[in-house]
């Protein structure tokens, strides 16, 4: 697998730490609602097919990105910035 | 329905017999049945958990009629994929004594099925490289022998009368300060444990159907009544699902989320050499294990690949990151080639540990959530399930193993890496 950094090119898997999945929505820091947490922090679709997910440029620019993969190809559709920044 | 034979025992009387008529007299291990309209406990998975679940359901308990449905073929998933390393030194809740009742009936497989499950019991060190190691290992030799556990703490030097073959020199890159020793802990032959599973179940009435892919499930109210396959819907009393890394995709066919991922663990085989390792060995300065296997080829494994992944294989960073280790350890192994590497899709909880017992959904139970640790749990895995099958519920060893410990707090946490799955 190589990951095409929007600010270094295509670079090698080994340079990339996984920060795994980027669609729960974190709750407001106000949300007192434990259900609502526990979904954030624990559940996830983990889905065979398109999954969204941050990975950080870690042996690199050090940048967080929102690469869009394919769970069962590994091809990479789509690298960006996290949250469309 | 194809009938067979009564299975002829396998006895030393019985591999006589045979031999004299050229061993053609055999009768097949399991029967191929075309599935019955209606079962009363249906187990979604033919990996070494579903099947040891029907064969505990038979035996243990009075259910009626119970079938096993199988994608592939049996043993093809991750059971036919691992590094068959079986141990019980887990330290937190549940994990301690259903582990040491899994090495228990392990103990007992062979004669229990009447097929050689190969159980070797040549011990496991687990190094450390520090004196923080140490202590976190004799703290964890503690636990378990406090539970009735075999559990030794050895230093350097009786580490290396054991294993000459580690590299002892000042040089090395992480010097050995001793091991956690336990006795009992070995290896057994993968698939064995899923034939002699599938030959025992079918023998108690239990019909394995291969080629059955389950693609959702029938409801009547809320409650699950049946499930969709290849082979037309088949009507259940309930049903239990034993997937490993399709987890996710099982809960998503019954309309909830799991706190698993699925991720990818690759192993790795070398040509066969003559015997130089006798035992099994984990290397604490990185996730390595290692053993020899009865061929002679030297089976290892170390970490995820760690990115969530349904594809049966993986990628380079990891097989390098795992030679080196093996490097460190036992820099002569570096002369050897590799034979074969391959990967197996893991169903990854957010604390580690698995998840046994009810759902959210009425009728459907989940056996999930090994990580890369199921192998040597199968035996009390189908244990426990088939009382959740029966009785409902969860078993007083698996208590702990629900899918509700997440939200409530009451994660098992046993390498202390919080919700990250890819790191555990
Ligand atoms: C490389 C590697 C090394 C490992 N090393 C060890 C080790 O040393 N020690 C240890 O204890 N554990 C180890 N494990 C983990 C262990 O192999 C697993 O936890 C255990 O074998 C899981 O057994 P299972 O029966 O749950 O899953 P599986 O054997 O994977 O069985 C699940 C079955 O379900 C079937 N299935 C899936 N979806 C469907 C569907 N929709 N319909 C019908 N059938 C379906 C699959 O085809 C599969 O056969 C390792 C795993 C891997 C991959
Ligand atoms: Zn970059």
């Amino acid at each position: 697998m190589r990951i095409t950094c929007p600010y270094c090119g295509q670079r090698d898997l080994a340079e990339f730490a996984y920060g795994g999945d980027a669609t729960q929505p974190r709750p407001d820091e106000a949300d007192l609602d434990a259900e609502r947490w526990a979904q954030y922090v624990f559940s996830r679709k983990n889905p065979r097919g398109w999954h969204q997910e941050y990975w950080q440029h870690l042996h690199g620019c050090r940048a967080w990105l929102q690469v869009t993969r394919n769970t069962a190809t590994h091809e990479i559709a789509e690298v960006g910035l996290p949250h469309g920044q | 329905m194809t009938t067979l034979d009564p299975i002829m025992r396998y006895s030393a009387f019985n591999l006589f017999k045979q031999g004299l008529r050229g061993h053609r007299g055999w009768p097949l291990a399991w029967r191929a049945p075309t599935p019955a309209k209606h079962y009363d406990v249906i187990i979604i998975g033919g990996g070494g958990h579903g099947l040891a679940t029907a064969y505990y359901l038979a035996k243990n308990h009075r259910v009626g009629r119970i079938a096993v449905l199988e994608k592939g073929w049996i043993g093809g998933g991750n059971t036919g994929r691992n590094t068959t390393i079986v141990r019980s030194n887990y330290m937190i809740g549940s994990n301690v004594d259903f582990y040491e009742w899994s090495m228990k009936l392990w103990e007992g497989l062979s004669q229990d099925l009447n097929f050689n499950v190969m159980l070797s019991q040549r011990g496991q060190f687990n190094l450390v490289h520090s004196d923080a190691q140490v202590d976190a290992a004799r703290r964890r030799g503690n636990v378990m022998r406090a539970h009735g556990i075999d559990a030794e703490l050895l230093d350097a030097q009786a580490v290396q009368e054991a294993l000459p073959q580690l590299d002892y020199r000042d040089s090395a890159r992480f010097p050995i300060y001793g091991a956690l020793y336990q006795g009992r802990a070995g290896t057994a032959r993968h698939d064995a444990v899923a034939w002699g599973y599938a030959r025992a179940a079918d023998r108690l009435g239990v019909d394995i159907i291969q080629n059955c892919e389950v693609s959702g499930f029938e409801f009547s109210g809320e409650r699950v009544v049946g499930v969709k396959t290849n082979l037309g819907t088949i009507g259940a009393g309930r049903v239990g699902v034993a997937v490993a890394g399709n987890s996710g995709r099982l809960a998503q066919m019954a309309g909830f989320e799991l706190p698993i991922e699925s991720h990818i663990l690759q192993a790795f085989v070398s040509e066969s050499i003559k015997p130089c390792l006798d035992h099994v060995v984990g290397f604490g300065a990185a996730h390595f294990y290692i053993s020899q296997s009865d061929k002679g080829g030297l089976v290892f494994g170390g970490d995820l690949d760690g990115y969530n992944s349904y594809a049966q294989r993986g990628n380079m960073p990891i097989l390098r990151d795992v030679i080196s280790s093996a490097v460190a350890l036992m820099p002569q192994v570096s002369r050897l080639r590799l034979l074969r590497h391959w990967g197996g899709v893991m169903d990854m909880t957010m604390d580690g540990s698995p998840i046994i017992g009810p759902t959210p959904v009425d009728g459907l139970f989940l056996n999930g959530g090994w990580c890369y640790g199921g192998f040597k749990a199968t035996p009390a895995s189908g244990w426990c399930f088939a009382h959740s099958l029966a009785n409902g519920g969860h078993h007083p060893l698996a208590t702990d193993f629900t899918l509700e410990r997440f939200e409530k707090g009451l994660t098992l946490d046993e390498k202390g890496m919080g919700p990250r799955p890819w790191a555990h």
